[in-house]
């Protein structure tokens, strides 16, 4: 065994930390014991034939299976989409789009109880955040699109905007339906119908979003979910009637997406990886910060691109910090997603495990200290224990690549010039965390940061108003917000 | 007995210093020996791109966009060099508009492209257009002049730095506009121009992993490879671009949201 896992094995939490269960009942969600692939308004048999279980991280049991698009299914899904842009969707009113999504954003708050359960039980996500971030987050999406989907010409005043058409779209495991409803929902405002391929570990609540399409009455076709592999996504963004490509995942794949879809004229965006830098000065309001800290790094088991996974404290506070961060970290609940107590939930996958125990052996390998609160994990299911490192280089391999876990780095700074400096010394930019007092600093901070998302005295913080993505190699292109539309959109 | 002029030697334009090709190379152009730009060449040109950003994209858009106009200022002075050289008064006419046009966006970015989001909680939440670094910018072929300030003025005036691989046929006019660049309070290394064949040039700067967009406006030829390339670091690219308009400047532009709290 190795020293990460003989750590994670240590006495239980206190007693004054003990809380009685409080599951959230799964009765809620109804599952098939086989799901086809959503193409013309209906769950159809693959054309590849192929069926894969999806497995609940926190017990590995299977949920159910899915199907495997392939090469055929692609084909067909996208000819689907195609036809269904060309015979009424792109000449529908904008107002009638724009009931749709309406329509999508209140069924999604009826349902959502039903959604959070089902993202919990297939993602491994406490039940606390998808039922009080995910699925709200997701409603207001659409409720926000569906707003601009007939105003369009104000957004973009003489540009004569137009739909590019199909929108091939591939989505990550850590914010499934959030994800599924950033992509779908500034897309059918724009007037373009969409093929989405939800990511191979988290399908259940994009096929059950299947279900909302229906009983919004969305025409058949507008909307095509192909679950499925990396190979159902490649094919997808290469497929020559993909007018439109949209990616959020890792850094590494979404390079050879730009390399396939190079020379076609395809639209592109790319919402990559992140190595966010989470700067605390010593006039912050500390318990306020340490707050922040542990948001920003173990919010969603640090399965977020945008997680604040380097944490820089100004050195006059480092001790002070440090020990009220160890102190704040002892009472994580690591446990049962479904468990309404529950702080940090599974590990979305064994391979994701696996990648998070190598990372942090790297980094003890290179010297840095770690430390992990007394913890007692399920005995099943894929866990780990929130991890802080102190010690840390900028060379170690825990401060340079996203580990997107519940790993923090801790650097420290004395000056708001050095900040910026380390924080900026990275070839992501996706958002960045900024914790003092004062207004001014707070500005000249973000004004230095190379980031595209900075938070100030908060983290992890969304809305469908506010525009999201990165600079550098945390891809191009917003999602949220007026400037999230334009993607969708031709200009004559 | 008639006067024998001086003629003068067309060379690189670097960091605000008019080199020679490390390579000793040149070829010839327009009757002319040009500096033949090397691999190296690009990359000294990226380095002094990168070093001249911060200086650039820190000054206020006022600034930039005086800058800007100062150039038009020094072009203008020298229509008849330029026309000479392009054979067209009318293409220096609209190359010296041209930077007029773009000097008043500079301080205009901010309002055409950014905004304030009402956003769900006590933050004033507001997006910022911000430049996105160096900028590699393959000039077109024809016209020499025109073709190269309407891809070079919309990439530098949201304060980005610039390497441009200039015409390669009539290569002239790009160099004798490096001197107007060089007196126009331009601080050096915003703008970079080489000469040299685009085979060689443009897949170095397409792969290069300090540029952070690309102008493919002036390749010829087949886009696709210098697109892979480009993927190795993210860059941005513009293929065809938006003709004179601030959207070909934005292309070329972050944004950036903050979440300022407030509270009392």
């Amino acid at each position: 065994m190795s020293d990460v896992e003989r750590r994670q094995d240590r006495s239980p939490v206190p007693s004054a930390f003990e809380y009685a269960p409080a599951p959230e009942s799964r009765e809620i969600v109804r599952l098939e014991e086989r799901y086809g692939l959503f193409i013309g308004g209906e769950l159809v048999d693959p054309r590849s034939g192929e069926y894969q279980p999806t497995v609940n991280p926190a017990t590995e049991e299977p949920l159910a299976e899915v199907a495997y698009a392939g090469p055929e299914d692609v084909d067909l899904a996208v000819t689907t989409a195609c036809d269904a842009f060309q015979n009424g969707w792109s000449d529908l009113p904008g107002s009638e789009r724009a009931k749709y999504l309406f329509r999508i954003a209140r069924i999604l708050q009826e349902r959502s109880r039903e959604f959070a359960v089902l993202e919990s039980l297939d993602g491994g996500k406490p039940i606390r955040e998808s039922r009080d971030v995910d699925l709200p987050l997701a409603a207001a999406h659409f409720f926000y699109y569906a707003g601009w989907a007939d105003k369009l010409e104000y957004a973009f005043p003489n540009r004569r905007p137009r739909p590019v058409g199909v929108a091939g779209q591939v989505i990550p495991w850590n914010f499934p339906l959030l994800m599924l409803s950033w992509k779908i929902a500034p897309a059918l405002a724009a007037g373009n119908t969409v093929v989405l391929k939800p990511a191979e570990t988290t399908p259940l609540t994009a096929l059950l979003f299947c279900d909302v399409l229906r009983q919004a009455e969305v025409p058949p076709g507008v909307v095509n979910i192909l679950t499925g592999d990396g190979r159902a996504g490649a094919e997808l963004v290469k497929h020559p009637d993909v007018n439109k490509v949209a990616f959020t995942g890792s850094t590494e794949v979404g390079k050879e997406i730009q390399r396939a879809v190079a020379g076609t004229g395809k639209k592109l965006t790319l919402e990559l990886g992140g190595k966010a830098a989470n700067i605390i000065f010593d006039d912050a309001a500390l318990d306020q910060a340490v707050e922040g800290i542990i948001n920003g790094i173990y919010f969603n088991q640090g399965h977020v691109c945008c997680a604040g996974s380097r944490l820089f404290v100004q050195e006059s506070i480092y001790e002070e910090t440090i020990a009220k961060l160890k102190r704040r970290m002892g009472t994580l609940r690591v446990g049962d997603p479904l468990d309404k107590n529950t702080d940090v939930g599974a590990i979305n996958s064994q391979q994701q495990l696996e990648k998070i125990k190598e990372l942090v052996a790297s980094g003890e390998e290179e010297g840095a200290e770690i430390y992990q609160p007394p913890c007692r994990l399920p005995e099943r299911g894929w866990f780990f224990v929130p991890t802080v490192f102190t010690n840390v280089a900028q060379s170690y391999r825990i401060a340079q690549e996203e580990i997107f876990g519940p790993v923090l780095s801790v650097l420290t700074f004395r000056t708001p010039d050095e900040a910026l400096e380390k924080a900026n010394n990275t070839p992501y930019g996706l958002s960045a965390g900024v914790w003092t007092e004062k207004g001014s600093r707070i500005l000249a901070m973000a004004q230095g940061l190379r980031a595209g998302v900075i938070w100030a005295n908060t983290f992890n913080r969304f809305d469908p108003a506010s525009p999201f993505g990165g600079y550098k190699e945390s891809g191009f292109g917003r999602e949220g917000g007026l400037h999230g539309l334009e993607p969708y959109l031709k200009f004559e | 007995m008639t006067r024998l002029p001086v003629q003068k030697t067309y060379k690189l334009y670097i960091g605000g210093a008019f080199p020679r090709s490390e390579s000793g190379r040149t070829y010839e152009a327009e009757g002319a020996n040009v500096a033949r730009a090397s691999r190296k060449d690009l990359r000294d040109a990226v380095r002094a791109a990168r070093e001249a950003f911060p200086k650039w994209a820190g000054m206020t858009a006022y600034n930039r966009g005086q800058i800007l106009y100062r150039i038009a200022e020094m072009l203008e002075g020298r229509r008849q060099q330029f026309a000479e050289l392009t054979g067209s008064e009318a293409e220096v006419s609209s190359a010296v508009d041209s930077w007029v046009w773009y000097a008043g966006w500079a301080d205009k970015l901010a309002q055409l492209l950014g905004s304030s989001n009402p956003v769900a909680g006590p933050y004033f939440n507001f997006t910022v257009p911000e430049p996105t670094g160096v900028v590699g910018v393959v000039a077109p072929e024809e016209p020499s002049l025109a073709g190269l300030v309407g891809r070079l003025a919309p990439a530098i005036v949201g304060g980005n730095a610039a390497v441009v691989v200039v015409s390669e046929k009539r290569p002239l006019a790009a160099v004798t506009l490096a001197e107007v660049l060089a007196t126009s309070d331009l601080p050096g290394g915003v703008v970079n121009l080489l000469t040299g064949r685009k085979d060689e040039l443009c897949p170095v700067l397409a792969g290069h992993m300090d540029v952070n967009a690309l102008d493919l406006g002036g390749v010829e030829g087949d886009r696709a490879e210098l697109e892979r390339l480009a993927a190795d670091n993210v860059k941005r690219v513009v293929v065809n671009g938006d003709g004179q308009s601030p959207w070909h400047v934005a292309a070329f532009l972050e944004l950036k949201t903050v979440w300022h709290p407030i509270g009392v």
